[in-house]
């Protein structure tokens, strides 16, 4: 059974639909792209899944169990982590307060501490960087620390919304190949992202969705090699 | 209680030393006063109120982010409950280690009457609905005296009993080792004991996990969800927290002024005590507390030396010193917001947060 299952799930905006009924799963250690033009519902997905919107139909479980109306705060706590569109680092807080911002539910100070070094070894620009305030970091660098922040509650689900939005083109690529490491490790991961090439070369299976419905769902090099995903998403 | 002092980091024996000498200054501070005139004492009383006030909005402005115009509505709650319960009014004369944590009590529930409407309000939508709550809270104190006469409206309530306890009463003047010690005076050491366990309990706040998740909910509420921050709850708390240390001070100020009207709860104090929050710094314990001495002190310094100095200079009083005080007062902030924005003694955050970056 996958560790991420979604089944028929609606979500609107004050009768507006903007997810009619998608289903999709994530298995256990997978990297799973969704991806998708602006407005497509991808983000909205993503934020139903996180418990910020209200689902308004069908279901989403979580290692056998529903989350489908957890709310946020609660659903870290059973191992999903977002790492919201737009990073939302907290930008006046150091690095380093940021990172233990995202082991706030945890209690095990030792353990906090040594997955803090873990974070700077994975990062080594954050460790340089574990004084200074976020708010001053490039844009690459808060995504980098958003990611750390989110992976600090030592989550078995990583929710990642547009990780390459507003970032330059290198460090996209830098932020990617980040994100395959993480995954590498055995990190399970749920990508929505709008540059669709990049998320299906990191990915193992894609879904691809269109106003509010997954119209796709291959693997990525299939997806990656079918003339409608390279005519709508890759520009050729 | 180290932790309290920052600059102690460095040298121990200093810091010990500082607390010392300033724990006696403390300590002789009202009888140095009372030689200047038992005014001074009352002034000084007052800033201490004012300081406990201005801790109790820092919860709710500097740690949670929460703009609050609407605070001094829990002062005057603290100070109603108590008037009612202690006053020939109602003919109730209780102990008043009874109704204070009665008044620190219904102020919480009252602040979490104002916190649960609003939890989905931020920034200036958050400070009108706060004001709306200020102005209802004074309006029913100025209104409740009909059908049932129950605060008397704008006549206040007089003859409110003062602080007694086993025999020992806080407003008559005795003489301890020789020296005579006036009502305002014990009113000062107890308001000084209040005001340090008050500033060791916000230390405490500061540092514990209630304090992060204030931290992370005022820079960044959908963040503070992700992190696993039931920000619902810690809103309220935060609401209901500083709602409770208003209260207390009501409470007190009800005790030594022995009469309260609804005039003592207007909009211009919520914004004061919030001014003492912003100059002293918004965030920091100890700047909030300085902004609250500085703001106290400051305008009644000013009542005293605006009108001789006209005289000496002009040989008559040209302009009300009323006007001037309040003039030169918002000059003050003016200046201060201009050359010191993050205020007098900012917190760690603020003060990083408009330093120019360090590279």
């Amino acid at each position: 059974m996958a560790l991420l299952e979604v089944r028929d799930l609606k979500v609107g905006y004050g009768g507006i639909a903007a997810v009619r009924g998608i289903g999709f799963e994530v298995a256990q250690g997978e990297l799973v792209a969704l991806i998708g033009a602006n407005g497509a519902g991808k983000t909205t997905t993503l934020k139903a899944l996180a418990g910020m919107l209200v689902p308004s139909g069908g279901s989403v479980h979580f290692d056998g169990k529903s989350i489908t109306r957890t709310p946020s705060h609660q659903l870290i706590r059973q191992g999903v982590a977002l790492v919201p569109e737009g990073r939302g680092v907290f930008t006046r807080l150091t690095v380093e307060e940021n990172l233990s911002m995202g082991a706030y539910i945890r209690d095990d100070r030792a353990g906090v501490r040594a997955d803090l070094e873990r974070m700077f070894g994975l990062f080594p620009r954050l460790k340089e960087r574990r004084a200074q305030v976020a708010g001053t970091l490039s844009g690459g660098e808060q995504q980098m620390l958003a990611i750390g922040r989110a992976l600090m509650s030592r989550p078995r689900l990583l929710l990642l919304d547009e990780p390459s939005m507003g970032l330059a083109p290198l460090m996209v690529q830098k932020i990617f190949e980040v994100i395959q490491g993480v995954s590498k490790e055995g990190m399970t991961i749920l990508l929505v992202e709008q540059n669709a090439r990049l998320a299906l070369e990191v990915a193992s299976r894609g879904y691809v969705m269109e106003s509010g419905e997954i119209t796709l769902a291959d693997d990525s090099a299939a997806l990656l090699a079918s003339p409608q995903v390279r005519q709508a998403y890759l520009g050729e | 209680m180290m932790r309290l002092f920052q600059g102690g980091k460095d040298s121990p024996v200093a810091a010990r030393a500082a607390i010392l000498l300033v724990g006696l200054a403390l300590l002789v501070l009202p009888f140095a006063l009372a030689q200047a005139g038992t005014a001074w004492v009352r002034i000084t009383n007052l800033a201490i109120l004012f300081a406990l006030l201005a801790l109790g909005l820092n919860i709710v402005v500097g740690f949670a982010g929460l703009l609050d115009l609407g605070y001094i509505a829990f002062y005057g709650v603290g100070a109603y409950c108590y008037a009612l319960l202690a006053s020939p009014h109602f003919g109730l004369h209780l102990p008043f280690w009874v109704i204070l944590p009665i008044g620190a009590a219904l102020a919480c529930l009252f602040g979490v009457l104002l916190g649960a409407p609003t939890l989905k309000l931020r920034g200036d939508y958050l400070a009108i609905v706060t004001l709306g709550f200020g102005e209802i809270i004074r309006i029913l104190l100025n209104n409740l005296a009909q059908p049932i006469n129950i605060t008397n409206g704008p006549q206040g309530i007089t003859l409110i009993d003062p602080f007694r306890i086993a025999g020992f009463d806080f407003s008559k003047p005795e003489r301890w080792f020789g020296l005579m010690v006036s009502g305002p005076i014990k009113y000062y050491y107890l308001l000084l004991v209040v005001l340090i366990v008050v500033m060791v309990v916000n230390v405490r706040l500061q540092d514990s996990r209630i304090g992060r998740a204030w931290v992370a909910i005022r820079e960044d509420e959908t963040a503070a969800q992700a992190m696993g921050i039931n920000t619902r709850n810690v809103k309220l708390l935060a609401f209901a927290m500083g709602a409770s240390f208003g209260g207390i001070a009501g409470g007190m100020f009800a005790a030594m002024q022995s009469f309260i009207s609804p005039e003592s709860f207007v909009l211009v104090e919520s914004i004061m005590v919030l001014a003492m929050v912003v100059l002293g710094g918004m965030g920091n314990i100890w700047g909030v507390v300085l902004g609250a001495v500085l703001l106290s002190f400051v305008p009644e310094l000013l009542r005293y030396t605006v009108e001789p100095m006209q005289k000496a200079i002009f040989g008559r009083t040209l302009v009300d010193p009323e006007v001037i005080r309040m003039l030169l007062f918002g000059l003050a902030l003016v200046l201060m917001m201009l050359y010191r924005p993050a205020g007098l003694w900012p917190s760690r955050t603020r003060r990083r947060e408009l330093a120019p970056a360090k590279r």
